[in-house]
């Protein structure tokens, strides 16, 4: 059956009466909701509205089409649904006259498959119906009152005596089906036999099995839930906590700062690492673990801003190297608060600039046994063919930079 | 004096700003609710309004875009591009991030209250990698790129340097420097610029 070929709108009936009767459930759904829908604006258990359409599709298919006709006429789900409604008996037992006059009727129009089929379907659909319906509470505790303690004791929240008594009538309506087809006697015909008892059965025991599965559905997904907290405590526990208890032993003011900052790059890691582009192997996560390498061993903040990425190379990797080593420097001799960086990654080269606002110094008086500078950073981007150029003067910091071209290996 | 109004949810962060702000300015309201704020703000007339990004019944981006007159300065312990780019596009003069210290907020608070946009080195990133790559054709080249000087000015504040210094690398007034960042920020809120629509869509901004 194609739903896209039927128009949405029956031409020459105003909108104001067609759309929008009802709208379909968003939460009270088999199909598409349609049956939720109805029974919410009727205020009827849908359980009873659905059971309507399977009986009247074993009319001549004629629930088949109330209920796609009934599909286009509905507007969308309630985004934000109110609780459904429960049911009362008055109402469940208009339904059920409704339907016997409906069935009546169609069955004096000729949309019958034949008594010995129909009744006995709505005598198992009543039976389901009793089973299924989630009832008033009210009614049912009323009810419940006057019953022996026997059916009492059973109840958590359907009493034994509804599940007894659609068994019943399922049965009934089983044995009438056997019994009004002679062709398909229980002695003739053992096969179909076993199968309307199992059906009969699976019928009855539906709604247990059913609950069955929702308990255990909602049970994992409340362990899922549990478990994260879990981890996430764990991982609060060994670090933040950790942390927390150490800043507050600690005398050192740098030292404080420093555990915080450590702290907060790990948690910063933890929260967001997972979304970080590149991953390993890449130039930003090279530069991230040398920057907290540097930060945990000499006290200091080091800020990167990065613009675009690469997968780490041999002159990338040199360029890396560098960088620390201008970290290591700018933590050791400048006395500035902290380091900034900044690294650019071009179609053609990456270029990188490590900053200090400290007190700088004067190539001419750093002793030429220091071989930091020359050897770690110059040297090492020369060899790799980069550059490094190191702007400092005295009382004005210092800006190291670093250019590497691409190797074109793709 | 400056009138700043806080929005912050943070009650602790909150006394901190106004125990370093209160000599220098006029701290005339505090909100910690979307709600609050957006009620709030108007009344009390501010000049520049400190907007924490992150707020119990929204964000940020929903205060500067209910009140399109009044002068943000986003602050944040995010530092997300998410997160900074949504709500300078919704209209926010800067984005600073709550580890600045005191006398960077003053300063930062003063200029956007002159009518300046603040960018710290993080945002200069941000926007030039929204910005970076030539592949697909502009579709407003007047608004979907940023010219050769802006880049660089922006590339100077990636690095770290104040406006006074950029001035100086760049032989041109502080003046200049800061009608740069200027046209960075206006485009930045009215590019439909691919890449960075694509970009925005990525992080789930769009």
């Amino acid at each position: 059956m194609h739903l896209g070929d039927v128009p949405d709108v029956v031409p020459g009936v105003p909108c104001a009466t067609m759309c929008g009767m009802f709208r379909r459930s968003a939460t009270d759904r088999v199909l598409t909701g349609v049956a939720g829908g109805i029974g919410e604006r009727l205020e009827i258990d849908p359980v009873i509205v659905r059971l309507a359409f399977v009986i009247l599709t074993f009319t001549g298919g004629v629930g088949l089409l109330l209920y796609v006709a009934a599909a286009l006429v509905s507007r969308k789900p309630d985004p934000d649904p109110p609780p459904p409604p429960k049911t009362s008996t008055r109402q469940a037992v208009a339904i059920a006259l409704v339907l016997t006059g409906v069935l009546l009727a169609l069955r004096g129009i000729g949309l019958w498959l034949g008594d010995g089929v129909v009744w006995p379907a709505a005598l198992v659909a009543l039976g389901s119906a009793v089973i299924w319906t989630r009832g008033d509470e009210a009614t049912r505790a009323k009810w419940l009152a006057r019953m022996p303690s026997w059916i009492r004791e059973d109840d958590e929240s359907r009493p034994r005596i509804r599940t007894l008594v659609g068994a019943l009538v399922i049965a009934l309506g089983a044995w009438a089906f056997l019994s009004s087809n002679p062709p398909l006697d229980l002695f003739d015909n053992a096969p179909l036999a076993v199968a309307t008892v199992l059906i009969g059965l699976a019928v009855i025991a539906g709604p247990g099995i059913w609950r069955l599965i929702r308990q255990a559905s909602d049970e994992r997904r409340e362990r899922i839930r549990q478990e994260e907290r879990a981890e996430m405590a764990a991982h609060l526990h060994d670090s933040v906590l950790q942390t927390l208890a150490l800043i507050q032993r600690t005398e050192d003011p740098n030292e404080m700062v420093a555990l915080a900052r450590g702290q907060e790059r790990e948690l910063r890691t933890w929260l967001y690492g997972k979304t970080k582009p590149g991953g390993d192997g890449s130039l930003s996560a090279a530069l991230d673990a040398v920057a907290v390498e540097v930060e945990r061993a000499h006290r200091t903040r080091i800020e990167i801003v990065m613009v675009g990425d690469c997968p780490l190379d041999d002159g990338v990797r040199a360029l890396v190297h560098a960088c620390r080593e201008a970290f290591v420097n700018a933590a050791r001799h400048s006395g500035a608060r902290g380091v900034s960086a900044y690294v650019e990654v071009e179609d053609d080269q990456v270029t990188a600039y490590v900053r200090d606002q400290g007190v700088g110094f004067s190539r001419e008086a750093v002793p030429t046994d220091r071989h930091g500078i020359a050897e770690s950073i110059e040297g090492r981007m020369e060899r790799n063919g980069g550059v490094a150029v190191i702007d400092s003067a005295i009382g004005h910091g210092t800006e190291v930079r670093l250019r590497i071209p691409r190797s074109r290996a793709t | 004096m400056i009138r700043v109004f806080l929005v912050e949810d943070h009650e602790l962060f909150a006394s901190g700003v106004r125990n370093e702000l209160g000599q220098e300015f006029a701290l005339v309201g505090h909100a910690s609710s979307v709600a609050e704020a957006v009620v709030e703000i108007p009344k009390a007339k501010p000049d520049v309004v400190l907007l924490d990004v992150h707020l119990p019944d929204g964000n940020g981006p929903e205060v500067v875009e209910a009140l399109p007159d009044v002068r943000f300065l986003a602050l944040s312990v995010s530092d997300a591009a998410e997160d900074v780019i949504a709500v300078i596009r919704a209209g926010a003069r800067g984005y600073v991030t709550k580890s600045i210290s005191p006398p960077e907020l003053a300063d930062a608070i003063r200029r956007v209250h002159e009518g300046d946009a603040v960018f710290s080195p993080r945002l200069a990133g941000f926007v030039l990698d929204a910005f970076a790559g030539q592949t697909a054709p502009a579709i407003d080249p007047e608004l979907d790129q940023l010219t050769p000087r802006e880049k660089e000015v922006l590339r100077y504040i990636a690095r770290g340097y104040a406006y006074k210094e950029i001035a100086r690398e760049l032989h041109i007034s502080v003046k200049t420097v800061e009608s740069h960042v200027g046209g960075v920020l206006r485009k930045l809120q009215l590019t439909n610029r691919y890449e960075l629509s694509r970009w925005a869509s990525e992080r789930k901004l769009a």
